[in-house]
């Protein structure tokens, strides 16, 4: 059981905080596949960082360089938005 | 300080307060008898005398949401209504309240549907009873201006920050012109004050998530800060009303005493019905009969302690409500039974005035000469008890 807090120690309205939340770990639902990208095919449209659901798209500013396996749920929205095939689901190996 | 006498009805009493406060949103929908209010503030604004922005919706429930939206966001929010509009409100005042939104809301006071009526009772503020909103009654539309200033402050307290609810009898305030005397503008806008609020909804530096979702393991909790913000507003609503009293020389207080000193019959009512009941009081006094009277300004958060210390005496106390609950105990009367609860007192319950029947001063006398039934004018025997 997570300790739960006093109804005096709670925000007002039980108004959630920047921070107030644990990161969240959706990656763990993820069953079967995973999007694994070629990064020399991306031409960086980010229509995938536009389509995820979860913002399991990792950008360096405004460049896409990779996917956050701790929050993707393998839903495979990116690799059929991709226009140049560059994102591929393959086999999930946990990691 | 303050300005001559002005004859206006509660309706323009309370617009001209709305005036002076000059909230940033009104939200609105009209219903009778609130919609002198809206209608009178909306004038000002087509004037040019009032700032704020006017958002004609759809229906109540919008008026409420649209309301919370506002305040969150930072802007001093008014909305007002009556009857099935407070009852189609009614699911959207809990969750401002559960979100700690200050909106203020002028209420005019009138009968639930059905049948569909449009005259006083007190069953639609009855309905939001346990919403977590503050409800404070004027007995007259001096009170109503009056309570109507104090309540932006009251709502926007940091120890606070529920709706407020200002209820004034439909008709028999709304609509009735008699003399009033407002603040100057200058000093009614200082008394009110700017508005601050903790967490703006539209504050990109310090982004919030308001009203979540809160399951088994929280909603207690945050249902329990309520209670306790209303508990805060009793001591909060004097220090308003003190201040207020230093500007106005008007004090108001959570209960208002009339004659109790000495008297061993009391009655306890709410709005318009003290006024009348006062006058009847002087009468008996005059005859030498032992009455008086507890008026309550505030029906929430209900002044339990006071009104405890103020009857916990007096022999027989006579509750008059303006609203009942068929199979059930009438609302005013199970506080009071609360409140008293383990005393001595006598305590006996009244129906009155349901759907704007008049209350007449040969029936106050009658409550307490002790030949009144419990159901005041009701045509036939009531039912047996």
């Amino acid at each position: 059981m997570p300790e739960l807090t006093a109804w005096r120690e709670l925000p007002l309205g039980g108004v959630v905080r920047p921070g107030d939340t644990a990161p969240p770990h959706t990656g763990g639902w993820r069953t079967g596949l995973k999007p694994v990208v070629r990064l020399e095919s991306c031409v960086n449209c980010l229509l995938c960082w536009l389509y995820c659901p979860d913002s399991a798209v990792q950008l360096d500013g405004t460049t896409f360089v990779g996917f956050d396996y701790d929050v993707c749920k393998g839903c495979e929205l990116c690799a059929v938005v991709c226009p140049v095939d560059a994102i591929a689901m393959v086999e999930d190996d946990g990691d | 300080m303050a300005t001559e006498a002005r004859i206006l009805t509660g309706g323009q009493a309370v617009a001209e307060a709305m005036r002076q406060i000059d909230p940033d949103v009104v939200p609105m929908y009209p219903i009778t008898p609130q919609t002198p209010i809206i209608q009178g503030f909306a004038t000002f604004v087509a004037q040019g005398r009032a700032h704020g922005e006017l958002v004609d919706v759809e229906s109540e429930h919008s008026a409420m949401s649209a309301a919370i939206g506002a305040a969150l966001a930072g802007a001093r929010t008014i909305t007002a209504t009556s009857s099935q509009g407070l009852a189609l409100m009614a699911e959207v005042v809990y969750i401002a309240a559960s979100m700690r939104a200050p909106v203020v809301m002028a209420v005019g006071n009138r009968a639930l549907s059905g049948p569909i009526n449009i005259h006083c009772d007190h069953s639609d503020s009855m309905l939001v009873r346990d919403s977590g909103a503050i409800q404070l009654f004027a007995e007259n539309a001096q009170e109503a201006y009056d309570l109507m200033l104090i309540a932006p402050r009251l709502a926007e307290h940091p120890d606070v920050l529920l709706p407020v609810l200002i209820c004034q009898d439909g008709f028999t305030i709304t609509h009735s012109a008699e003399p009033v005397v407002l603040l100057e503008d200058d000093v009614a806008r200082e008394f009110v004050g700017e508005y601050r609020i903790p967490n703006s909804l539209l504050d990109v530096r310090y982004p919030t998530t308001q009203g979540p979702f809160a399951m088994p393991d929280y909603y207690f909790e945050l249902r329990h800060q309520q209670l306790a913000a209303m508990q805060a507003a009793l001591p909060v609503f004097e220090q308003m009303a003190s201040e207020f009293y230093a500007l106005s020389g008007r004090r108001y207080h959570s209960v208002e005493p009339y004659a109790l000193d000495g008297a061993d019959h009391a009655i306890v009512c709410l709005g318009s019905t003290g006024g009348t009941v006062k006058d009847v009081v002087d009468e008996l006094r005059a005859e030498g009969e032992a009455v008086g009277l507890l008026e309550l300004r505030s029906f929430r958060p209900l002044p339990r302690h006071d009104v405890r210390t103020a009857l916990d005496s007096i022999r027989t106390v006579s509750v008059l409500d303006r609203a009942d609950s068929p199979g059930g105990a009438p609302p005013l009367f199970a506080e009071l039974a609360a409140a008293l609860h383990g005393t001595e007192v006598d305590l006996r319950s009244f129906v009155y005035g349901l759907g704007g029947r008049d209350l007449h001063p040969e029936q106050i006398r009658a409550v307490f000469t002790e030949d009144s039934g419990a159901y005041i004018g009701l045509r036939g025997a009531p039912c047996p008890a």
